[in-house]
């Protein structure tokens, strides 16, 4: 067992009284590349351990190496994006390390040569604020393998007898991010790093070259940080939080180091430049490796490997091809739906801005397209921890359910219902319409019988409403719905009671 | 042109997972030291606008369309493995990292 304790932790007001925070983040996202980085190796989640692995990724000797055209391509529309110069020639690096998740013993990195350097970022605050973060470089990688340590507690190295390595992993093409310096963010300094990842996130899927799941390690975010007294130029000694893996860790993790440098450095203390662990239970950070020898890389060309040179009209055809970046297209919806920026931000964070749009395309007005996804199925996806997108129901099938409800034959009791039967694999819309029996009752005959019951049950109300108080017809119409389970048109039972007494709606 | 020192062939040598012998590092030492001479002259024809050579043949862009290749079987990847379990390859307790 390991006994972690946690450091001390000066209150955040305080912290940022005396320290001014500098922040720099490394995100790595997985391409949604058919095959590897290196070779044609299978990229497909879920697969049996080592089923999809080659001489190339086993890194065995004579294997050689060839550059996966839609990883170039998808890191060129990245920096594009980015705001990024492109690189007119780059080559690959081996990161040589001694590390059994990977089995070359080496990384194929990039080092001194990026394909895209110099770009920046606008995210924007809750509050609506926009903050530009410069971005240094994107690089292309690949991925390593999956370890699982055995004999220890909980799949921890720690006490670990042996480690079994699955390979599949290995080679997939990531592209890693990596922020200049944030500095000027002050007490927002973890809303930034937030937004950002956030910001990135949207951009990726714009894109279309990654589907970004934080929760499926599709992206995930080292957070370096320091701190330096208010007005000092120099930075200070920064720790690195390796794989934060989702939004609001990647704001507390910031949050935790910024409190626990500036008790550190309060107290006298020096910060020890070292890699840091995450704990999503308690917001924690704990100490990982201490970086000495781990920096001596000795990177050198990759002699395996050709350089890129992606030549200047598949930039600009790709330049071309860039679809409206996301913080453009919220301000046009925001707009377009007559929402406040608050209620944008919400929709953003719930990674439900793709999904309504979706729904829209197929059909839907924007109004119930966002009621679905922001009500019901925001609440599933939380339930269940994934992303919205990860749902198993479609736009098309949330547009269904919406025209459903516009031709009356759903009320939105019975669409709920009808929702949960998607969710849980019961078929299309109609199919658990079908299924389920839910319909409205839309046969006048029974719903006529039904409302005459529920006047002649509540006289006094019955009387009420005839007296002129229309808002009294409610508790009848609830009467109804009772009576007929939910499968009423509430709308139309309203009208039948009020005619049935003779007052105008 | 400073030479390699024995410290450096040591640090070189635990980065390598290598285990040397002192006798052994005395003698690497000045056969690497020979080695890195020898290559160091190059330096001394080539001027400034000689590049370093990375790669011997002007090839760039070769590249492959994304399409999946057959894999090896989880019988043949393991083949080569020194130990396995549950289909994976089994190695011994990773020290230095939690």
């Amino acid at each position: 067992m390991t006994v972690t304790t946690t450091p001390d932790l000066v209150p955040y007001e305080d912290a940022l009284a005396t320290y001014d925070p500098v922040m720099g983040l490394e995100v790595h996202v997985e391409l949604g590349t058919r095959t590897k980085m290196f070779c044609g190796c299978s990229t497909a989640l879920g697969a049996d351990a080592n089923t999809q692995t080659c001489p190339t990724c086993l890194g065995l000797p004579g294997a050689l190496p060839v550059v996966n055209e839609i990883g170039v391509e998808s890191a060129i529309k990245i920096g594009l994006a980015l705001h990024c110069e492109i690189a007119e020639w780059c080559r690959f690096a081996r990161k040589n390390y001694f590390y059994p998740d990977m089995p070359k013993n080496f990384q194929t990195s990039q080092y001194d040569e990026p394909i895209a350097f110099n770009g920046y970022l606008d995210v924007q605050l809750e509050d609506g604020e926009v903050f530009r973060v410069e971005i240094e470089r994107a690089h292309m990688e690949e991925d390593t393998g999956k370890s699982t340590h055995v004999g220890g507690a909980t799949g921890r190295i720690h006490g670990a007898s042996h480690s079994l390595l699955d390979y599949n992993r290995a080679g997939i093409p990531l592209i890693e991010i990596v922020t200049k310096p944030i500095v000027g963010a002050g007490e927002r300094a973890p809303e930034v790093a937030k937004a950002y990842v956030a910001e990135l996130r949207e951009l990726i899927k714009a894109l279309g070259v990654s589907e970004a799941r934080m929760e499926q390690g599709q992206m995930r975010c080292d957070v370096n940080l320091s701190l330096r007294p208010k007005g000092q130029e120099k930075f200070g000694t920064r720790s690195e939080t390796k794989n934060v893996n989702s939004l609001r860790s990647v704001e507390r993790a910031a949050r935790f180091e910024i409190q626990r440098h500036a008790a550190v450095l309060g107290a006298g203390g020096k910060i020890v430049q070292e890699t840091r662990h995450f704990h999503e239970d308690d917001g924690s950070t704990t100490p990982g490796r201490v970086k000495e020898e781990a920096e001596d890389y000795r990177y050198f060309p990759e002699p395996d490997l050709v350089p890129v040179a992606p030549s200047r009209e598949w930039v600009e055809a790709l330049r071309a091809q860039l679809p409206e970046l996301p913080l453009a297209q919220r301000n046009r919806l925001r707009e377009e739906w007559g929402v406040s920026a608050h209620d944008m931000q919400s929709i953003l964070n719930a990674g439900a801005i793709g999904p309504i749009v979706a729904t829209i395309n197929a059909g839907a007005d924007a109004v119930s397209a966002r009621k679905w996804w922001m009500g019901e199925l925001a609440r599933n996806a939380n339930e269940q921890g994934v992303d919205l997108g990860a749902l198993p129901i479609t736009p098309e099938q949330v547009a269904r359910v919406s025209a459903l409800v516009a031709a009356g034959e759903l009320n939105d009791k019975l669409a709920r219902q009808v929702i949960d039967g998607v969710l849980k694999g019961e078929g299309t819309p109609d199919e658990v319409v079908e299924k389920r029996g839910l319909k409205v009752v839309s046969d006048e005959g029974a719903l006529t019988a039904a409302v005459e019951e529920a006047i002649a049950g509540n006289p006094a109300i019955a009387d009420k409403i005839r007296g002129g108080k229309v808002a009294a017809a409610g508790a009848l119409v609830g009467a109804v719905m009772k009576a007929t389970r939910g499968q009423a048109d509430a709308a139309r039972v309203k009208e039948l009671i009020l005619e049935q007494l003779g007052v105008e709606g | 042109m400073p030479g390699i020192t024995r410290e450096e062939v040591a640090h070189l040598a635990r980065l390598a997972r290598l285990e040397l012998k002192d006798e052994e590092l005395d003698h690497f030492a000045g056969q690497l030291d020979d080695i890195i001479g020898a290559v160091a002259r190059v330096s001394e024809v080539a001027d400034q606008d000689v590049p370093p050579t990375s790669h011997p043949l002007p090839l760039t862009n070769v590249m492959r369309a994304d399409e999946v290749r057959p894999s090896l079987t989880p019988e043949q990847a393991l083949s080569g493995a020194p130990a396995q379990e549950q289909q994976r390859f089994k190695v011994p307790q990773i020290l230095g990292e939690d």
